[in-house]
């Protein structure tokens, strides 16, 4: 790694938590961000002549705060036309790397992601001061000009001022509640970056990774929250097929075609050991029931070889705790691998007019109907789901499987 | 900080009430407004009188053009106010949830503006 690599690479890591503690210090978001600007600044050009400190969080922080100060005196100073206080302090590098900074990361997350904000305010705000991804890179991966992601950081923090959002831990009554939003705001990230085959590929990932990373952070800060363990271990098993899910050409690879060799063998070990030390916290949830899913899948040598029945059955507590359409449809898949592609249709069948309009449910009885021979009926679920999808990743994989059973295959097959 | 919870609901509902409803209604409302009183974040509060009593004033070159009805024409209308000095904005938001129309209307929780604070 590159001097400027690591330079870069603590910035991002100690953003968070250098962020929170100047919040918590000073109370003001925008000065918070100013002063570490500040200091990064400073970092830059300082650590090039004398080094990266031993405990760079600290220096950070430090000169951080030194730097709010100047420019709360500078602001008073403008207000009530006093001269500017000599604002060049003295301090002993030393004691900077010995400085015990509390971690108030855990109260940043709360705030970012409070439900008074919208949702995608909460995600940009997270990913800039907890991940310390720049206004650039949160608009590239979001596909927004930079403006109007600069606009939606700056509106979510005058909300936290003007609206007075409170910078703590949820009391203990509106903390289950409050998780859950937070949790889902890390998922939101992570999944921004999994399941989009469009935009610049490297930054999606980029989200990916930073959805684990704030992730691990949340784990050991709460280490009691078996559902936070239990997403850790969710999006760490995701994240081992990711390179798998798209072909050379950008075409979308379902899990029973994707290459398991190729599978990330240490993030699955990484998230089957998230999953058991959430599991024996005793308190289940859904994503705990999502990672054991996934663990499933990625314990299994091939599709065929996968244990459905299990898959269905860990479908149906979930259905329980988050009845979904999309859960219904999951088991149905499940059910028709282990008992048979009837009795999947059974489950599609009672799922009522809801489900017509949403075309994965037209994909799964295309597929259950073909596997039955019924291949008039599988022809005519495939066109209903083409009629219904436009992502065109997805609407390139449904005419490839339309095509050999109508024999029309010379005219999509090469497109 | 000073928060204004303004409550929007359809007139509507109220105006259909049987007697026994309207007691029932009046008894969650003397319960809230006794708890909010004894709290110590009420500094006041009021209803006030029905979309069709609203009366909207510009004034464009000079001109003062008067309307009947209310600014925005809504499905629910403003049907009273509480102001409310609380800790932050959780704390607004655990009043307004208590406040008995939320369970039918809407309550806007609204920061009083106060610069540079």
């Amino acid at each position: 790694m590159s001097a400027a690599e690591q330079v870069e690479s603590i910035f991002r890591e100690e953003h968070g938590r250098v962020l929170a503690a100047l919040i918590g210090h000073f109370g003001d978001f925008d000065l918070a961000e100013d002063a570490l600007q500040d200091a990064l600044v400073e970092a830059l050009e300082r650590w090039k002549v004398a080094g990266i400190p031993n405990n760079p969080g600290a220096w950070l922080t430090t000169v951080a705060r030194r730097r709010a100060i100047d420019r709360v005196r500078r602001s008073v100073a403008l207000e009530r036309s006093l001269p500017l206080l000599d604002s060049q302090p003295s301090y002993d590098e030393h004691d900077m790397d010995e400085t015990q900074i509390p971690d108030e990361r855990l109260k940043l997350m709360f705030t970012c992601c409070h439900p008074a904000l919208a949702p995608e305010a909460q995600i940009a705000l997270t990913l800039h001061t907890l991940g310390g991804l720049t206004t650039h890179e949160i608009a590239r991966a979001f596909l927004v000009p930079e403006p109007t992601m600069a606009q939606r950081l700056a509106r979510a923090r005058a909300k936290i001022r003007n609206a007075g959002i409170p910078y703590r831990v949820p009391p203990i009554e509106l903390l289950p509640e409050r998780l859950d939003a937070l949790l889902a705001v890390l998922y939101l990230i992570f999944n921004e970056g999994y399941s989009a085959t469009g935009g610049d590929e490297p930054i999606r990932k980029e989200l990916c990774l930073e959805a684990i990373r704030l992730c691990r952070v949340l784990v050991a800060l709460m280490p009691e929250s078996a559902e936070t363990r239990g997403l850790l271990a969710l999006m760490l098993l995701h994240d081992s097929r990711r390179l798998t899910r798209l072909d050379e050409a950008g075409e979308l690879v379902l899990l029973g075609e994707q290459d398991r060799l190729r599978w990330d063998r240490a993030e699955i070990h990484e998230g089957i050991e998230a999953l058991d030390e959430a599991l024996a916290l005793n308190d289940p949830g859904p994503y705990q029931v999502q990672a054991a899913i996934s663990a499933l899948h990625a314990g299994a040598p091939s599709a065929e070889l996968t244990d459905w029945r299990q898959i269905a059955a860990l479908y149906r507590s979930l259905a329980i705790m988050t009845p979904s359409l999309v859960v219904e449809i999951n088991r149905a898949v499940a059910l028709g691998m282990a008992d048979g592609p009837q009795a999947g249709l059974s489950i599609l069948d009672a799922l009522g007019d809801l489900a017509q309009g949403y075309y994965p449910f037209h994909v799964v009885r295309a597929d259950l109907f073909r596997r039955l021979g019924r291949t008039e009926e599988a022809s005519a679920s495939y066109r209903r789901a083409l009629a219904l999808c436009d992502n065109p990743a997805e609407r390139a994989h449904l005419q490839r499987q339309l095509d050999p059973l109508t024999g029309e295959g010379s005219e999509h097959g090469k497109a | 900080m000073k928060y204004l919870l303004l409550m929007y609901a359809d007139e509507a509902i109220g105006a259909r009430y049987s007697k026994e409803e309207l007691q029932a209604a009046g008894k969650v409302w003397a319960e809230f407004r006794q708890e909010i009183a004894a709290s110590g974040v009420l500094m006041s509060s009021s209803g006030v009188a029905p979309g069709s009593s609203v009366t909207t004033v510009r004034v464009r070159n000079d001109k003062t053009m008067i309307t009947d009805g209310p600014f925005a024409e809504t499905h629910e209308q403003l049907g009273g106010y509480f102001l409310v000095d609380c800790k932050d904005l959780d704390e607004a938001i655990l009043w307004a949830g208590k406040v008995p129309t939320a369970a039918y209307g809407s309550i806007e929780i609204r920061p009083l503006w106060a610069p540079g604070s």
